[in-house]
């Protein structure tokens, strides 16, 4: 294994977004939170349409609207005047206000505007405010410092609860809706934030919505002060401040940091934590779930064993597909991010004891530099977001669609990746993918495999 | 449900309805907090550019906007696809404090030696101009390092709207004309302006009039070449369709080249044929003339008996167009008129005090004209007209979903040709295929029109 940077200057096709995009879905992910960037209108129609062609749900984000004189004076007047309009708009119930590069180039004086507004406003509306420049971090990077910023700057202390807080990161909206049943059947109380799972998959329309319903209330963003324990998901995330840490700090909360339970070793330990806090075992239906996944993978052992994969996408989801991977004999031939922690390599070997020596592990990388490793690794799949379609159609191997985004195909945010089901699913579909392609690629075509 | 924002009021009005609101207010800022659809200048840029295919494009900024503008335009090109790739000068926070000259210089030449384009445009975004970059030396410097032309595209994003990016693209595409051999150009030339050969649309335009008898220079930026573009000063005429976005160059080439222009759109029969006949009358040749009605005669004949069969599936139903042009939505409502479809809903982001006025020329009474909407509104306005399809793009597409409208995308994502005879009939049966579709007995809104059996 080894840690290569790429060598290269510019950044050919990224394997990243931009640090607000991730705020935004997070700030989605409370109930009645609207999300506005303080910076031009562009940002903020990119990043919907973005979200928009992922989820295929509406999202709304407003602007400030930065025009020639907010870049010289300073963009108070669109700030004040946008958190109006929004109010006006949306009645919500929070603004989530993320800074765009031009804000923070800008050096716009945040905490004095929230001043302002908190003095001024006749209607008031919480503000949770997060800093995210462009130039620093990626999406995933927005995405924890908008929870970091909602706990430190909505949680309250107090009498402590047997409540578990749980900030499982950017998954799937099918993802969030099984850690909550999950943790409903360990009995646990919990605060999952964010929460979109019903904002970002809503039901259709009986009435026009403003906001769809939904999302992490603000009463269980306050109560993360008084849990008994933080569960926070990305191995990564021992590296960097996270809402568990500024938890642990301010309100002296355990704050636990799991890998994405992707796969059975780091679901189990999913599952032995949540054992320990509830005191209860495993329940039965999960049990079984995790019975099922075994015997499937002794089913399609064959079908996967040292065939060559290239994962990418953001650090940590990479992280828990592999050990995913190398759990069914798969050989993760390249493990590339845009990501930019600088622990990417340690904490994937921190996941995966038994990661070959050949893996190729990369962070910082694009997909530029991911086209030119492909052809000498001979992937027989690749596993990742829609955008390296392009590369898997070059390569003539298929690619397993996961995480974000999912641009060419329906229910993205229906996906299971998390806990033994998502294994199941993953596992299904990357069985299958192979099976497909050796039928495809049979000259005999047998209809019986 | 909900009021129109203070400060929008007269960006809306119903032809014939208010006394006296027949002049629109338009082509202003947005109103911050509004949730505008609108994009930006860098965004009005890249959208002109992108399709030059032998070109190189590198976006000077952090790395958003190359990422969210990477490969999602149905725009074609028959030869090189190197306009499908995202090239950013990823900028760090150290760019951002020390500048990010080096960091631009550096990755042109790098990008400029392993790809060996034709030309090279740089896109400033928002902070570009903040840290003081000299962009324009940089690609001097370069030009003369690598002997291609190297230009820079103002486009940070907060200078203005989307329509100031269409000119500063077109400030850029005008550093490219004058450079080629006109040589051998024939007296029946012309060049299309503000056609980007979605889904293979350019194609179809330039077959039109190869078969008529009329060369088209260069098709500006549908499947363009550099090479074309630097010859584009030898057609005789300048045909620009789609609003604003090449009018600047148009008059450029007028300016400098004599090349009159004419507005044309390629959408619907009647705007096609009369794109195609005003065209040939401009040269003064009647076998033109009557190549080119023998031409709408056979392609209509062609399509009739497909658009008789949508029209008589989807007459009486009514539609709401939301599109970033307003020239595009004139096209729009006579292609809908022709299927036998009301438009009781457009607007546009971009259109000017113009646009709006011929707009309201061409609607029925009652219609809703809106400058700059939102989704709150348009959700708003769709309702209150209760239409069965909504014309838009990917960003209005879940507001007519949710309240269980049929959607056409007529945006630049789109994967279907729609413009052309042919792209009459793709229209329709885009159309019919959403609006007639059983799902919608299924939602909320049409319970009434529910199957008894499929009530529980």
């Amino acid at each position: 294994m080894s840690g290569i940077e790429t060598p290269n200057i510019v950044t050919r096709n990224a394997c990243k977004l931009c640090t607000p995009l991730g705020a935004c879905l997070a700030f989605r992910g409370v109930e009645g939170c609207i999300p506005f960037l303080h910076g031009s209108q562009g940002c903020a129609t990119y990043i919907r349409r973005y979200l928009i062609s992922h989820f295929r749900e509406p999202i709304d984000v407003a602007s400030s609207n930065f025009h020639e004189q907010s870049a010289v004076f300073g963009g108070s007047t669109g700030f004040r005047d946008g958190i109006r309009n929004v109010i006006r708009q949306y009645r919500p119930k929070l603004i989530g206000a993320a800074t765009t590069c031009l804000a923070e180039t800008i050096g716009e004086d945040m905490p004095r505007l929230l001043l302002d507004y908190r003095k001024s406003q006749e209607s008031y509306v919480p503000i949770v405010h997060v800093s995210t420049a462009s130039y620093r971090g990626t999406h995933i990077d927005g995405f924890h410092d908008a929870v970091r910023a909602l706990v430190e700057q909505l949680g309250t202390g107090g009498v402590g609860n047997d409540r578990v807080n749980l900030f499982p990161g950017m998954v799937s909206a099918a993802d969030l809706r099984h850690l909550k049943e999950i943790l409903e059947d360990f009995h646990l109380s919990s605060t999952l934030l964010p929460d979109y799972s019903e904002t970002m998959d809503g039901e259709i329309w009986e009435q026009p919505e403003k906001l769809q319903p939904g999302g992490t209330p603000l009463a269980d963003i306050a109560m993360t002060g008084r849990s008994c324990a933080t569960i926070e998901f990305g191995r990564t995330l021992e590296f960097r401040s996270t809402a568990g840490q500024a938890l642990a700090e301010k309100f002296n909360i355990s704050r636990h940091v799991l890998g994405l339970p992707i796969g059975m070793r780091e679901t189990d330990r999913f599952f032995a934590l949540l054992t320990t806090l509830s005191g209860r075992p495993t329940p039965q239906k999960h049990q079984r779930q995790r019975g099922r996944l075994l015997d499937s993978y002794v089913d399609g052992h064959k079908y996967v064993f040292e065939k060559r994969a290239i994962v990418y996408g953001e650090e940590d989801l990479v992280i828990g597909l592999t050990a995913f991977l190398c759990e069914i004999g798969v050989v993760p031939v390249l493990c590339a991010s845009g990501g930019h922690s600088r622990h990417f390599a340690d904490s994937l070997r921190q996941a995966v004891q038994d990661l070959p020596d050949q893996t190729l592990v990369i962070e910082d990388c694009d997909f530029g530099r991911i086209a030119e490793l492909a052809p000498d690794l001979k992937p027989d799949f690749l596993l990742g977001a829609s955008k390296g379609y392009a590369l898997a159609r070059k390569l003539e191997v298929p690619l397993l669609r996961v995480g974000f985004p999912i641009h060419d195909r329906i229910g993205g945010q229906r996906i299971h990746h998390l806990s033994y089901k998502g294994a199941q699913e993953l596992y299904d579909r990357i069985v299958n993918a192979l099976l497909e392609r050796k039928q495809n690629q049979s000259a005999v075509g047998y209809s019986y495999l | 449900m909900i009021e129109l924002l203070p400060g929008r009021e007269r960006q809306v009005l119903r032809k014939n309805v208010e006394a006296g609101a027949s002049e629109i207010l338009c082509n202003k800022a947005s109103l911050a907090g509004s949730v505008s659809q609108r994009a930006c200048v860098f965004c009005g840029s890249r959208v002109v550019l992108y399709p030059i295919a032998d070109a190189l494009h590198l976006v000077h900024g952090p790395i958003g906007c190359a990422a969210y503008t990477w490969d999602i335009r149905g725009a074609l090109s028959s030869g090189p696809q190197l306009h499908r790739n995202s090239f950013s000068t990823d900028l760090q926070e150290l760019d951002v404090i020390y500048g990010g000259e080096k960091k631009l210089e550096a990755s042109l030449l790098e990008l400029i030696a392993i790809h060996n384009p034709k030309a090279a445009f740089v896109y400033s975004t928002c902070i570009v101009g903040l840290i003081g970059d000299d962009v324009d030396a940089v690609c001097r410097r370069v030009a003369e390092k690598t002997g291609i032309p190297v230009l820079p595209v103002n486009s940070e994003g907060f200078k203005g709207t989307k329509r100031d990016g269409y000119r500063a693209a077109c400030e850029a595409l005008y550093r490219l004309v004058g450079a080629g051999d006109i040589r051998g150009i024939g007296p029946y030339s012309i060049n299309i302006l503000g056609d980007f050969n979605l889904a293979g649309e350019t194609w179809i335009i330039r077959d039109y009039f190869r078969r008529i008898g009329i060369e088209v220079v260069a098709c500006i930026t549908g499947d363009a070449r550099i090479s074309d573009i630097a010859r584009a000063h030898g057609a005789k005429l300048n045909l620009v369709q789609c609003s604003g976005s090449m009018i600047h160059l148009a008059r450029m080439l007028q300016r400098d080249h004599g090349a009159p222009f004419k507005r044309v759109s390629f959408f619907g029969i009647e705007d096609m044929a009369a794109a195609l006949y005003d065209t040939a009358r401009f040269f003064e040749d009647p076998v033109l003339l009557n190549r080119a009605q023998d031409l709408v005669r056979s392609e209509i004949d062609a399509i009739h008996p497909d658009v008789r069969r949508y029209r008589e599936k989807l007459s009486g139903k009514k539609a709401a167009v939301y599109v970033g042009g307003a020239f595009k939505a004139f096209s729009l409502i006579r292609a809908l008129r022709l299927i036998g479809m009301q438009t009781a809903v457009v607007g546009s982001q971009t259109g000017d005090q113009e646009d709006y006025r011929q707009l309201q020329e061409i609607s029925d009474p009652g219609t809703i004209i809106v400058d700059d909407s939102n989704p709150l509104e348009l959700a708003r306005f769709c309702l209150e007209k209760n239409v069965d399809l909504f014309i838009g793009g990917v960003k209005e597409r879940p507001i007519a979903y949710k309240l269980g409208i049929g959607f056409c995308d007529h945006n630049h994502e789109r994967k279907e040709p729609l413009a052309g005879f042919i792209g009459m009939v793709n229209f329709a049966r885009e159309v019919y295929g959403t609006v007639a579709s059983p799902v919608w007995k299924l939602t909320p809104r049409h319970s009434g029109m529910r199957d008894e059996e499929t009530v529980l």
